[in-house]
């Protein structure tokens, strides 16, 4: 052994040392990187009240729960439309009332994004839908229920708009902004619709 | 040469996301190794099904197949059940 492979030898304790301190330095940074990857979940916020975006909305939730996601979508604004199942007027404030009466009463009555003409567009892309056996929203809405969709309304907005929990239909969940974004921070993907 | 499957599940004249949404939940009943064999006659279903493979974790596509009928075209999915 010459004199330089003593010297490492001799040096090799304090090599180990500062090795388990780097161990432990990674394991810490390893520990917080897993903490901050992404699950496999899907967010969507479903602002419009669009019947061919919210179509589309409910597409990529089935879909991508069918594809073992975990789907969470928050209704907010013109999407709490979606959720409703009946208007009711007594005790709203003026506002309220006129906004109630603008709005669709339910997921059947929502126009769509474009070539509505008062409804008919609307009701002309349910028959072609019908005619090319693409499910219903309604259909899908219920079919996102079964596969464990997490529906949010946005409890702000419905407030907002003097829509009651009691004109929305069940199973739903109520929540905020820091409802959505806890979802759609762990998600692979965030949609905005 | 056709491909060895345990089940058959037929999605002919459903459209999308029906043809996964379904065989998602066909899948479910078989046990681990066995496939799931799709006939679906939905074009996009082809790229749906790699998609759906490419992401979940218990499934494999094992095979893809064309049919040309006068009726237009079948597509068969081979998806295997791996967890």
């Amino acid at each position: 052994m010459d004199g330089s492979a003593e010297a490492r030898l001799a040096a090799e304790p304090s090599r180990l040392l500062a090795l388990e301190e780097k161990l432990r330095e990674l394991e810490k940074r390893l520990t917080y990187l897993e903490g901050q990857a992404a699950e496999d979940r899907v967010a969507l916020v479903v602002f419009s009240g669009d019947l061919d975006r919210v179509l589309a909305a409910f597409i990529i939730a089935t879909g991508a729960a069918a594809m073992g996601q975990q789907v969470s979508m928050f209704f907010t604004f013109w999407g709490l439309s979606v959720l409703k199942k009946d208007t009711q007027l007594s005790g709203k404030t003026l506002f309220q009332k006129m906004m109630a009466l603008m709005s669709p009463g339910s997921s059947r009555n929502l126009p769509v994004s474009r070539m509505n003409y008062f409804g008919a567009g609307s009701k002309m892309l349910r028959a072609m839908m019908k005619a090319k056996n693409v499910n219903s929203l309604e259909e899908l809405m219920s079919l996102a229920k079964e596969l464990g969709v997490r529906m949010v309304a946005c409890e702000m907005s419905r407030d907002l708009m003097g829509i009651r929990e009691s004109e929305l239909i069940g199973g739903l969940e109520c929540g905020g902004v820091a409802t959505f974004l806890a979802d759609s921070l762990q998600a692979r993907t965030s949609l905005f619709i | 040469m056709s491909q060895a499957f345990d089940k058959l599940f037929d999605a002919r004249g459903l459209s999308c996301p029906m043809p996964l949404v379904n065989a998602r939940k066909e899948i479910g009943k078989l046990e681990l190794g066995q496939v799931l064999k799709v006939v679906a006659t939905d074009r996009g279903s082809v790229a749906d099904f790699q998609g759906w493979a490419k992401v979940a974790k218990n499934v494999e596509l094992v095979a893809q197949e064309t049919e040309t009928t006068e009726a237009g075209n079948v597509y068969a999915h081979y998806v295997k059940r791996t967890a």
